[in-house]
């Protein structure tokens, strides 16, 4: 166990240290208008020249990238080039934003996508497995920004036009402040992002469930006369889940994604959201930031599914 | 007297006196069991411990012995499928133990195997046609509607219908799958032909008729076969000599039916004892050795004679020497056993229920 | 004894005897899918709906052509409300207009071109490389294959989105830029998948027996290999066309997509999140198409999918 978590984090740390590199070098290939935009339409390149060398930009390649390396390692991202904010607090004023948003949604689709794909797989060809399958087919073919904008439409405006003002149409509101706004806030942008996946762990557990429940074991099981719902729950279920948590650690690579775009449909000042300005202002500090924060959670998430995939089935080596 | 599967001709011919085939002290190891932080593997498993064999023209060598005991290791690498771990091949006096893949090219067209599972050596989205043609088109020997023709002929040669070249494997019985097989091993006319367990996999009918076609086509074109099985009976009708392996080592090697009247290995008694026998009277009159234990494991052998554990004739000496395998109680030089107390002519093994196996405790 | 036994059997004439029967073509596995393909009704609506996208994106100039609005002119005038909006559909603009008075079925049309041309392109792209990678992991084991796994771990462990919105801000958008892009990202997931198939099939007794005829590498990886893996190829490509068109929307939707003023749908639907409240066509007939097309593709991938593995408790087979 210990020489499987030493080698995760051992390759976590490497892969983390390739992504700097290569956002580094796509940013270098660049031409990079940052002093000019900052130095303004009238400025003479006296004036951007000093201003690069304010931001260390005249420096070669290498070694801007020891100076963040050296500084990352202490805790100290840089500061953003327009406004000179220290790119920690403007992660850490994102952060909590898209994990509630991504977090809440996890939660969303798991739950959704796993007891539909049960009780699908449980009555198969009835008729709530057909509904299941063709909602679930319906909306693993929909793009996540295209369901934010029809919620929006639908559950939004149309509903606030008609006199029942249920949903807010973006915006964040911090669970400190008010849990049940925070609520409010996010329950759109949390479907949003969790319909989709939903689905698709509909049709993951029902295939799986289906493959566990015809097995000679669960036969055996049945025929023993323990209650249909223990053999369905206690020993179907969590041999059926492996492939669920298999998705769900390739899921967490793509959740950044799919935040990027809630975020952007609800107006929500997530990471997701900053990056993406960022990217657009060729805003260094902030995108290394916030690529290594995603990447990094994204990598301790992944050995934690690994670990629950042991846990789940005792088969599984960790190595 | 056991029964028999009705073979029509009499497969045994005589061999000529020139060894095709000689191989000595091969020896493969397979590493198993994850690797230690240096890289080295934890564990060997010692599929092919040192067996020497020399394999004249015309003959059919059979090899028998349990599931694990190494024969189909040995037959892959005989063929070079594998390579050696150490130990040395030559075939018709040249040296092929470390020849690289293309340097065996050539020699593949003279050695050629027929494999058990007739459902999974073909290639099941292959039409038959192609699957026999293959070796022509590998060696680059034949092309267009003269490789048809080759292949057509061939296929009549086993017994197949010509026309039904373009069909799928799906489409053919198990028995006529492992014609296609024959068809493909002969299609360069080899020299010789290594059969692991041909006919293993067959209903007792099909077996007849595929061991008869063997053994007319062997006499057709005068091949050599290593027929490898693990049904005595099959193995006694067809071969000239038989070999018998235990975990890794040949513990004995005979002509045929000395063999079969006079085993002077524990081993080979019991394996004879314990061979089917269809008429139910006679099965119930037989008297059968009963082995105790498991088989060992090939990773970790025991010491000496790799039998001892499970032999109701050990004594001492057994765990220490590895016996070497030699002529024992007067045989000529072509009845080798590795035993140190071998069964003598008219000695038969303790029968029926709970044998005591293994060396005897002293009484002290 | 079973059924080809006996069919066998009858059939059999034993050696050395020819019979004047005429050549029979055997039934491949490609057939026998096809076949069952043939069956699936829903699959079969499926790939008239796709027939028809693609006949829609060939025949968009000849759409603008019979309406006479061609995709990027505006009509300032007819094409607009007195406050400048976009108006809704009409006996002349059927699907109503944008916010530059441009005419939305005509640009749904010459959408549907960008969606099928990335579509196609970039998995065609995807498969190729994740397939070329696969095989030479798989079958070559060794240095290579820990490289390639290594390669095709660390691709998967990137976040796509973030790195993808990185390279285009970088080159600038375009259609080339997205369809390399989206490719980069999916290749790994096709090689892990070819990967898995070919070491299973390296073991099987089939490509020993090629081995044991002295057949090269090659051959074995062309000839014994590739025509067993192209199965659970095919039936991901099929599924992969419909992730790559919403990938492409959504590269869109964020303005890294194709370029303005070439029509997308994902782009047609950025631009209607200011006009959602004033113009609901804006969102619903782009969306539709982006819905019905994304829809058709999985079904028929679904399709494809029990066509080469048929069970018994799947629910959209017959």
């Amino acid at each position: 166990m210990l020489a499987f978590l030493t080698r995760r984090i051992l390759i976590g740390a490497f892969v983390l240290w390739l992504i700097t590199m290569l956002v580094f070098a796509i940013f270098f290939l660049a031409p990079s208008n940052v002093a000019r935009t900052l130095a303004g339409r009238m400025a003479t390149p006296e004036t951007v020249a000093l201003i690069q060398h304010r931001l260390g930009l005249d420096l070669p390649i290498w070694q801007q990238y020891l100076k963040f390396l050296g500084n990352a390692l202490h805790g100290d991202l840089g500061y953003d080039y327009y406004h000179s904010l220290p790119v920690t607090s403007i992660i850490a004023d994102a952060f909590p934003k898209t994990a509630s948003l991504a977090i809440g949604a996890a939660v969303i689709w798991l739950v959704m996508g796993v007891f539909n794909g049960v009780v699908s797989a449980v009555r198969p060809r009835s008729w709530a497995d057909r509904g299941l399958t063709a909602f679930a087919l319906f909306f693993y073919s929909m793009p996540t920004f295209l369901l934010g904008l029809l919620a929006l439409y639908f559950l939004y405006f149309r509903l606030t036009v008609a006199g029942l003002p249920l949903f807010p149409p973006g915006g964040y509101v911090p669970i400190t402040q008010n849990p049940a706004e925070w609520a409010r806030s996010l329950i759109l942008p949390w479907f949003t992002l969790a319909l989709v996946s939903a689905a698709t762990y509909t049709r993951l557990t029902r295939a799986s469930m289906l493959e566990v429940l015809g097995e000679d074991y669960v036969r055996t099981a049945r025929s023993k006369g323990i209650s249909e719902r223990r053999v369905v729950y206690r020993h179907g279920l969590r041999a059926a889940l492996t492939p669920v948590v298999t998705q769900f650690g390739i899921d967490l690579g793509t959740l950044i994604g799919g935040a990027v775009v809630t975020e952007t449909v609800f107006s929500i000042d997530g990471l997701g959201r900053e990056a993406v300005t960022a990217i657009n202002q060729q805003d260094l500090p902030v995108i290394i930031g916030i690529v290594l924060v995603a990447s990094f959670v994204v990598i301790l998430a992944n050995i934690l599914v690994d670990l629950a995939y042991a846990w789940l089935d005792p088969r599984v080596r960790l190595d | 007297m056991s029964a028999r599967i009705p073979i029509t001709t009499d497969s045994r011919r005589e061999p000529s006196g020139e060894v095709l085939l000689r191989a000595r002290d091969v020896v493969k190891h397979f590493p198993v069991g994850g690797r230690s932080l240096r890289g080295m593997p934890r564990d060997m498993v010692h599929a092919v411990d040192g067996v020497s064999l020399d394999i004249y023209r015309g003959e059919t060598v059979g090899v028998v012995g349990e599931t694990g005991c190494g024969k189909s290791t040995l037959a892959r690498c005989l063929t070079r499928l594998y390579d050696l771990t150490s130990g040395t091949l030559e075939f018709e006096g040249q040296d092929i133990s470390t020849l690289s893949r293309r340097e065996m090219r050539p020699f593949r067209r003279h050695m050629q195997m027929i494999f058990q599972d007739p459902y999974g050596s073909l290639n099941p989205r292959r039409r038959v046609g192609s699957i026999i043609g293959e070796p022509f088109a590998v060696h680059g020997l034949a092309d267009g509607a003269d490789r048809k023709r080759r292949v057509q002929q061939l296929m009549e040669l086993v017994g197949l219908n010509p026309e039904h070249y373009n069909r799928f494997p799906a489409e053919f019985s198990g028995g006529q799958r492992q014609r296609i097989g024959v068809a493909r091993a002969l299609a360069l006319r080899p020299k010789l032909i290594v059969c692991d367990e041909p006919v293993s996999a067959l209903d007792v009918s099909i077996q007849a008729q595929i061991i008869n076609l063997l053994s007319d086509l062997q006499a057709e074109f005068n091949l050599t076969y290593l027929f490898i099985a693990h049904d005595l009976s099959v193995v006694q009708q067809v071969s000239n000599r038989v070999m018998v392996m235990y975990l890794g080592s040949v513990v004995e090697v005979a002509p045929a039916d000395p063999l079969y009247a006079t085993p002077r290995h524990p081993y080979s008694a019991a394996l004879l004892s314990a061979a089917p026998v269809a008429d139910p009277d006679l099965a119930e009159s037989r008297e059968r050795v009963v082995l105790m234990g498991d088989p060992p494991s090939p990773v970790h052998p025991p010491s000496g004679c790799r039998f001892h554990p499970r032999c109701p004739k050990a004594l001492p000496d057994c765990s220490e020497m590895d016996p070497v395998l030699e002529p024992r109680l007067g045989d000529g030089p072509e009845h080798l056993a590795a035993c140190h107390h071998p069964l003598a002519d008219d000695e038969r093994l303790p029968v029926g229920g709970a044998v005591e196996a293994g060396i005897p405790e002293e009484e002290s | 004894m079973t059924q080809a036994d006996l069919a066998v059997a009858a059939s059999e004439p034993g050696p050395g005897v020819a019979v004047a029967v005429p050549a029979i073509a055997g039934r491949s596995p490609w057939r026998l899918a096809w076949e069952r393909l043939r069956r699936d009704r829903v699959a079969m609506v499926s790939l008239v709906v796709i027939v028809l996208i693609f006949a829609s994106a060939i025949a968009a100039p000849l759409v603008a052509d019979l309406t006479g609005h061609p995709p990027d002119a505006q009509f300032r005038e007819t094409g607009l409300t007195p406050d400048g909006l976009p108006k809704e559909p009409s006996a002349e603009f059927w699907f109503g207009t944008d916010d530059l008075g441009r005419d939305i079925l005509v640009r749904i049309a010459y959408g549907a071109r960008i969606s099928l041309l990335v579509g196609v392109v970039a998995t065609v792209l995807t498969i190729v490389v994740g397939v070329i990678v696969g095989l030479a992991a798989g079958y070559y084991g060794g240095i290579i294959d820990t490289v390639l796994a290594r390669a095709v771990d660390v691709v998967l462990s990137f976040p796509f989105l973030l790195f993808a919105i990185s390279l285009v801000s970088v080159t600038g958008p375009s259609l080339w830029v997205a369809i390399i892009v989206i490719s980069m990202f999916s290749w790994a997931s096709v090689a892990r998948i070819v990967r898995g198939q070919v070491l299973s099939i390296r073991e099987k007794e089939y490509v020993e027996a090629a081995r044991s005829l002295g057949s090269s590498d090659a051959r074995i990886m062309l000839f014994d290999v590739l025509p067993n893996v192209l199965a659970p190829v095919i039936v991901y490509s099929t599924l992969l066309i419909p992730i790559v068109i919403v990938t492409e929307s959504t590269l869109s939707f964020l303005g890294l997509g194709v370029p303005p003023p070439t029509p997308t749908w994902g782009g047609m639907l950025d631009e209607s999140t200011a006009y959602y409240r004033q113009a609901w066509w804006f969102v619903v007939f782009p969306g539709a198409a982006l819905l019905i097309t994304t829809l058709a593709f999985n079904l028929f991938g679904d399709g494809v999918r029990d066509a080469f593995d048929p069970r018994s408790d799947r629910l959209t087979a017959g």
